[in-house]
């Protein structure tokens, strides 16, 4: 038996062998490049370290914001910026891991949801007044821990089959035999639930249970984000839905005689604005290059790219919004802080009860 | 090749507490040095494990509230449903595609192997989203069949049917592996003693493929309890969904932390209910068996049966979802393709899943020897915190690794270093599994020979036991690498700053609502990922 064992797995010794060569060579030729790819990135991870050292060599920010919106306004910043691109809620949340050994020096939120929990935890310095004034204050935090950016509008989009004289004063409405089938609404997308968590807020827990429940008794047609449902008004799947102001703005500059419409419902919260902001980190180790950036995203040329680009309201005082849009003073915005719409947790469970989500 | 494991995780089991194979080596000490890289190996794959109760450490009160808040019941249950179900529906696909292209006649069975094996590369979140696309409410079936509402994929069935499609490979590749390791000799036997083919089968052949298919159910059954893309897109509340969104909406870190560590308790248990029934079947082999490759089953008038269910479940797992992929890359063409940014995002992959492999190997190894060659409760605990990391959703894997590297590693926080790290624990059973079972295959009077002719322990591990076990180690790390490369919530936070990569790109796309964008980087990913499936699938093939 012994005999007749080793014999076998020689045999399969050998086999193995040679039939792993190719594969081995490849490992090892992994590793060399391995070894190269891993010297590059410590050099790089050289350089930024001692950026966190606030030597000044370049500064870190954690955006939730996307690179195709951040990248081209850093350009002209004037100053090497290094960005770790993410959603808003992971990278909120690794800041409050990282602790005092963040590298990030500014955090650029795409909601105030994740730059209030940051502040919560106290890992954002206060800004100075010059910075903070030039911006509304319902558009920035209460103790003066971040400011908004650019701010977009909750509205009802519609299409050609919609007489504007029909238009409802207020998403409450919507709930209207007349609008069965016909309305459009994604209540994963975090837009959405900052509305809810408003409602719940303002209104109450109990208008906004019966809204939602009455909303899915209606036939509202879900979808997953703003976009689809702007795209099914367009196609005529449906007639109206609630989004973003820009998703329409956005299309519509593309297309003169694009068939979808904006709307702001007076009433009802319908035309909430909701800010994408930044806050500078306590723990960052070159807070007046941090600053210099969060004034340079206030500044003029700045807020009209992001106007231009993403046809997102500036909030910066005196600065002009696109001009195919109402200024947002006009706009019939209820007067709401920002930071109470924090409880987004009660939303969800909220959404999930009626059957919403 | 019959002799050795080519197997995946079959074996891992073996060096599992109970198990009688390893009993017959009685007890020894490990050499002090091994033991210390073990228990290293071991505390780095218990790092997430760690992370959670050092959160949860502060506020005792919170953590009972969520666990015994009567949502964790229902949670609960949902995840368990989810799992069993998948878990089943892996194993009903898995097996019978392992035995049609290894032990049959069937036309073309080598490129059937690779073809439904490949469905492993599809991330589950660009899987869930194909079928939300084709099959939910406005998708393509709904305007081929004209109709206005379609039962709706949203919830339990779409998360089924898309995890089970994406995982069952894992049972595949691993009764494959098993099947060629079989003694054909029994076999033999049992048939010219006049038993059917189908008696056969069910007598001789599916009893020593339990372990194997427990092996690959145990890992399906850990990827439905950690995965996240599947479920968020499907809607289906599962455990991870509630961590994650826990974490999000409140960033309500002892909240997220008390259902990890649940979640964590609840894996533990599993992983001893199994080594328990895998320590009552006590398979084992006492020898290499026949050196030949098994005797192949003409499949007569059921090739066409046959050829239909590969068919179906290529037609369904892989084809599917790759030609929308493609349909999207066309219509996408317009917005241009930079083909620069793609090799470069490729090579990241590429470095970034290979180092994970690399070390992974390295890892197991160490593990592996252990636990197989000196087994105790120290070395079996070792080994079972392996699987942990595989079992936690990736943000807690990423978050314990953001917390851990702040404080004790910062010179390599968010280097190419860290991220593989990060990829190497999160992937690490994959790796323990297949290189425990190769050794347990080793006889070790073959180690103990060369000792006895004076080698060195270093010495003989590097040309006695190596080579032996080198299949072994090759498959574990082509696993890692198989999971590595699609790997996304570590990557964003714990990747250099730019170190973009296929993965990375997808998300940054569909994050954008640019699903066509998506479509290029995911098919370069199953393009990357392609030949070491290849290789894996001809480990399976009886060699001549």
């Amino acid at each position: 038996m012994i005999h007749h064992n080793r014999k076998g797995s020689e045999a399969t010794m050998h086999s193995t062998t040679s039939h792993l060569r190719p594969l081995l060579a490849a490992l090892l030729v992994a590793i060399a490049a391995l070894a190269v790819a891993a010297c590059g990135s410590d050099e790089s991870g050289d350089g930024e370290e001692t950026a966190d050292l606030g030597s000044g060599e370049a500064l870190t920010v954690y955006s939730g914001r996307s690179e195709e919106l951040v990248a081209p306004v850093i350009e002209d910043f004037g100053g090497e910026v290094e960005v770790r691109y993410g959603d808003s809620a992971p990278l909120a949340a690794t800041i409050i891991e990282e602790g005092d050994n963040s590298p990030a020096d500014a955090f650029f939120s795409q909601d105030g949801g994740a730059l209030g929990a940051l502040s919560a935890e106290g890992r954002l310095e206060k800004l100075p007044k010059r910075i903070l004034d030039q911006v509304p204050p319902q558009f920035r935090a209460k103790d003066g821990t971040w400011v908004g950016v650019t701010g977009r509008a909750r509205i009802i989009a519609y299409g050609p089959e919609v007489d504007e004289s029909e238009l409802p004063d207020s998403p409450l409405e919507l709930t209207e035999p007349e609008w069965e089938g016909r309305v459009g609404w994604a209540p994963s997308n975090a837009s959405f639930q900052a509305y809810v968590t408003a409602l719940r807020v303002t209104e109450g827990e109990d208008v906004a249970r019966e809204w939602l429940e009455d909303m899915v008794a209606n036939g509202v047609q879900t979808y997953d984000s703003n976009t689809p449902i702007r795209d099914a008004i367009a196609n005529g799947e449906i007639d109206v839905g609630l989004i973003n102001h820009y998703y329409v703005a956005q299309a519509a500059a593309e297309e003169p005689d694009y068939p979808v419409s904006i709307h702001y419902p007076p009433e009802g919260l319908g035309a909430l604005i909701n800010v994408a902001g930044i806050g500078v980190l306590s723990s960052s180790g070159d807070k007046a290059e941090a600053l210099r950036f969060v004034e340079y995203l206030l500044s003029e040329p700045a807020q009209q790219f992001f106007v231009e680009e993403t046809k997102e309201y500036p909030l910066v005082k005196g600065l002009d919004a696109d001009p195919s849009l109402p200024p947002i003073e006009e706009i019939p915005a209820p007067e709401i802080d920002l930071a109470q719409i924090a409880d987004l947790e009660g939303t969800l469970e909220l959404l999930r009860e009626t059957g919403a989500l | 090749m019959t002799g050795l494991a080519t197997g995946l995780r079959t074996r891992a089991w073996r060096s599992l507490p109970g198990d009688a194979g390893r009993a017959a080596l009685g007890r020894r000490r490990p050499p002090a040095g091994l033991l210390a890289l073990g228990l290293l190996a071991g505390l780095a794959a218990a790092l997430p494990a760690i992370y959670l109760v050092v959160l949860l450490a502060g506020s005792l009160d919170t953590a009972a509230e969520t666990i015994f808040d009567s949502r964790t019941v229902g949670l609960t249950v949902r995840t368990v449903g989810l799992t069993v179900a998948v878990t089943a529906t892996a194993v009903a696909i898995g097996l019978p595609l392992a035995w049609l292209t290894s032990r049959t006649d069937l036309p073309g069975r080598r490129l059937w192997a690779t073809l439904t094996a490949l469905p492993l590369v599809i991330p589950s979140y660009i899987g869930a989203y194909v079928f939300v696309s084709a099959l939910g409410p406005s998708g393509l079936l709904a305007d081929v069949l004209g109709a206005d509402r379609i039962p709706s994929i949203y919830g339990f069935p779409g998360a089924w049917l898309v995890l089970s499609l994406f995982t069952y490979p894992l049972v595949l590749l691993s009764a494959r592996a098993a099947l060629s390791r079989l003694d054909p000799a029994l076999e033999d036997a049992a048939r010219s003693m006049g038993r059917s083919r189908r008696e056969v089968f069910r007598t001789v052949i599916l009893p020593q493929l339990i372990p194997a298919i427990g092996a690959g159910a145990l890992l399906v059954a850990l990827y439905v309890i950690s995965d996240f893309g599947a479920v968020s897109i499907m809607r289906f509340d599962s455990f991870t969904r509630e961590i994650y969104i826990t974490w999000q909406s409140s960033f309500d870190r002892t909240s997220a932390a008390a259902l990890g560590l649940l979640l964590v308790i609840g894996v533990l248990i599993l992983l001893a209910v199994y080594s328990w029934i895998r320590g009552s079947l006590r398979y084992y082999r006492t020898g290499p068996g026949a050196g030949r490759p098994a005797s192949i089953v003409p499949l007569g008038r059921w090739r066409w049966p046959a050829i239909g269910f590969c068919s179906l479940i290529t037609l369904v797992a892989l084809v599917l979802p790759v030609g929308v992929l493609i349909y999207w890359a066309v219509q996408g063409l317009g917005a241009g393709i930079d083909a620069g940014e793609l090799v470069g995002n490729a090579w990241h992959s590429l470095v970034a899943g290979t180092g994970a492999a690399l070390l992974a190997a390295l890892f197991a190894i160490v593990i592996a020897v252990l636990a197989v060659r000196f087994p105790s409760p120290v070395t079996a605990l070792v080994e079972r915190l392996g699987y942990v990391g595989y079992a936690l959703p990736g943000i807690v894997v990423a978050l314990a690794l953001v917390f851990f590297g702040t404080r004790v590693a910062l010179p390599l926080y968010q280097t190419l270093g860290m991220l593989v790290f990060a990829l190497t624990i999160h992937y690490l059973p994959l790796a323990v599994g297949s290189v425990s079972s190769s050794l347990l295959q080793v006889p070790p009077r073959f180690e103990e020979a060369a000792r006895g002719m004076g080698r060195g322990p270093l010495e003989v591990f590097r040309t006695i036991t190596t080579p032996l076990v080198a299949g072994g180690i090759a498959a574990g790390a082509a696993l890692v690498f198989l999971h590595a490369v699609k790997e996304l919530p570590a990557t964003l936070l714990l990747a250099p700053i730019g170190f973009e990569t296929l993965a990375t790109d997808i998300w940054r796309q569909t994050s954008l609502g640019f699903f066509e964008g998506s479509a290029v980087p995911s098919l370069v990913l199953l393009i990357v990922a392609a030949p070491p499936l290849w290789w894996l699938t001809g480990r399976g093939e009886p060699r001549p």
